[in-house]
């Protein structure tokens, strides 16, 4: 049987697979932070277990730490001991933190794949749902609940069911001034936040083809936010030069033995999917989401949907949709007014991100009206901007250049969006008081963030690029 | 996990497709270390915006069922939805289906979730919003009981069924096979 790369992922890792039961399933790397792994240590203490592995766990603080500069003074006290917690577990079972500080902390799926932990192949999971992050290297890398934090710490493996899979392909080349992330929302809304339950999704396509390793991450990332638990793209030439002289890297021969085991991860081309879907990109345009959960977007160049046009099971959702961002059916989304603009978030915090809205905000400045953010996803990443000029940048136009984590994607920290206000995010959820009780917020690309800073309302970027 | 054979119970109506879990318990709650406490949160978002909104309403005090559209508990993969709506006293969620990881969040924790069409949903949730609306739900023979009498009978994974009636933790499941998983890793 002719096997697609999900399966043959699956198939290398499977332990036992009874008739009727869930199989074991080996995991490679776990990677844990300070808000789901307090109660998964308890478990194990409770239990009297030892973690098995404690070299193929690693540890960041991201969620819950400020992003100003003296981050260790953390006002919330829950927040404060949750993250001791997460110092103290790691220390008392012998677990790599890459605490505050250390030049390596940052958000967990920015730091994963920049040290060279996520290489093609290997099973990841972690207790936070934009794992799947780690499936742009040809991984398979989903999030998982706390219950399953411990079983992985206690045993390694966990207990799960084999996925269906869907290919989902990119016809076309991307246009000017769209993005990974427009790619990603065009599929959610296309199929929609449940559009692939149940499947790990493979990318395909020559734009997927041409994307940095950075674009790829952006779009697996979001697979979780049509359904999917993971999301993966085959590695190749790109994948492999990202990955050389990277710290947990293979090295030597250990190097070429690995290249060889990677380059054999591929779907054959009479593989099968469960699902197909093919989408055309040649005339997508910016978009960015009106509602309350990702698949309520359209282009930028669009109104909002009329409810007589929702599916009837949806029109309660949409009506509460609508009330609660203070928004009417058949609205253009061009042109409204914005109160914060965020550059931040496990889906566009790298580099490469910082360098569009480096470009688009030279000798610009932010509008008056809005309050922007701007939060790099990790230490390294905060010095390579720095190296590069590009805080200037962002000092000069009138935005805030602040120290890593997850920040205001989750404001579970200080960083959050007051009440009734409108922030246009370069994150990947927009559900009800995501960034702060009563917050309101817009899902695009870093660079329809920038655009929108300048002008004060939600803008495309295409005159800017 | 706590065991769950049969439950009878008036209902929450939430006529809502994808509840997120970002609605079941909001993020600034999940600073907790603990599992217990959350319940005092549940839909904390939905319950200040509304003061119509179910959990604010005496009728539905005491419900330990809710029935909502489909794709229930879609977003973030944070157990402390399940811990939330346990704790808060809810045992069964019913649905025309549920996210993956809630799905697998819930198994973990005795949370039972029932999946049966979307006219089914419609019909029990009608009438439940203007007045308690009883049912039965009888895991062991996978059967929905409705105020009227009419019975349903809905699908179960059988090796979660058996876990569930039983209060089996599927960490004991893999420690007992601790042995073939140190072989396979060793081989790897």
């Amino acid at each position: 049987m002719y096997r697609n790369i999900i399966q043959k992922i699956w198939e290398n890792h499977v332990v036992i697979q009874k008739k009727g039961h869930p199989a074991i399933f080996s995991i490679d790397l776990q990677l844990i932070h300070e808000v789901t792994s307090a109660q998964a240590f308890k478990m194990l203490e409770e239990k009297r277990i030892k973690v098995s592995e404690p070299n193929r766990v690693l540890a960041t603080i991201d969620h819950s730490i400020p992003t100003t500069l003296n981050r260790t003074k953390i006002a919330d006290s829950k927040a404060r001991q949750q993250i001791a917690q997460l110092r103290e577990n790691c220390k008392k079972n012998h677990i790599t933190l890459f605490d505050i500080k250390s030049g390596d902390q940052g958000i967990v799926h920015v730091i994963g794949p920049e040290l060279g932990l996520t290489q093609p192949g290997m099973t990841i999971v972690c207790g936070d749902s934009h794992t799947s992050t780690h499936g742009a290297f040809g991984a398979l890398g989903f999030g998982i609940g706390t219950s399953e934090i411990a079983h992985v710490l206690a045993t390694g493996c966990l207990l799960i069911y084999p996925p269906k899979t869907m290919k989902v392909e990119f016809i076309g080349i991307m246009p000017n001034g769209v993005y990974a992330k427009d790619l990603i929302l065009a599929l959610i809304r296309k199929i929609g936040i449940a559009g692939a339950n149940g499947h790990i999704i493979q990318y395909i396509g020559p734009s997927i083809h041409k994307m940095s390793m950075e674009a790829r991450m952006t779009i697996c990332n979001m697979s979780i936010e049509c359904g999917a638990r993971a999301g993966l793209i085959e590695a190749d030439a790109t994948t492999f030069n990202y990955l050389r002289g990277k710290k947990y890297a293979p090295k030597g021969n250990k190097w070429k033995q690995a290249i060889k085991y990677w380059k054999a991860l591929t779907t054959h081309s009479k593989a099968h999917f469960d699902q197909k879907i093919k989408l055309n990109i040649e005339s997508l345009e910016p978009l960015v989401t009106w509602g309350i959960n990702p698949e309520q977007v359209i282009q930028i160049s669009e109104s909002i949907p009329h409810l007589k046009d929702i599916a009837e099971s949806k029109r309660e959702i949409t009506k509460k949709a609508l009330k609660y961002v203070n928004l009417k059916e058949g609205q253009k989304i061009e042109g409204v007014p914005i109160d914060y603009a965020f550059i931040g978030s496990c889906t566009n915090a790298r580099i490469e991100d910082l360098r569009i809205v480096a470009q688009i905000l030279k000798i610009k400045k932010v509008h008056k009206n809005v309050k922007m953010y701007i939060v790099p996803g990790s230490e390294k990443i905060h010095k390579m901007a720095i190296d590069e000029g590009l805080n200037t940048i962002f000092q000069k136009a009138g935005a805030q250049f602040r120290l890593p984590g997850c920040s205001m994607c989750i404001a579970m920290n200080e960083d959050r969006v007051p009440g009734g206000k409108r922030c246009v995010s370069s994150t990947n959820r927009n559900f009800i008081g995501r960034q702060g009780p009563g917050s309101i917020t817009h899902l695009a690309s870093p660079a329809t963030v920038a655009a929108s800073a300048i002008e004060g309302k939600i803008t495309s970027p295409v005159k800017y690029v | 996990m706590e065991k769950f054979t049969t439950l009878t119970s008036h209902l929450i109506p939430l006529p809502y497709a994808n509840i997120d879990t970002d609605m079941i318990i909001p993020a600034q709650y999940l600073t907790t270390i603990e599992k217990k406490g959350l319940g005092k949160y549940l839909f904390q978002r939905l319950k200040e915006q509304n003061h119509n909104f179910p959990l604010n309403q005496k009728i539905y005090q005491g419900a330990q069922i809710i029935v909502a559209n489909q794709n229930f508990g879609c977003g973030s993969s944070r157990e402390h939805a399940v811990w939330a709506l346990l704790d808060y006293g809810i045992r069964v969620i019913i649905a025309p289906s549920f996210a993956d990881i809630f799905f697998s969040n819930s198994s973990k924790n005795g949370l039972v979730l029932v999946t049966i069409p979307q006219t089914l949903v419609n019909q029990i949730i009608k009438p439940a919003q203007t007045k308690k609306y009883q049912l039965t739900v009888n895991l062991q023979s996978q059967t929905l009981t409705l105020q009227n009498g009419q019975k349903f009978r809905f699908p179960f994974d059988p090796f979660r069924k058996e876990c569930i009636l039983k209060g089996l933790d599927d960490l004991d499941y893999l420690l007992s096979y601790q042995k073939k998983i140190a072989q396979f890793k060793h081989k790897r």
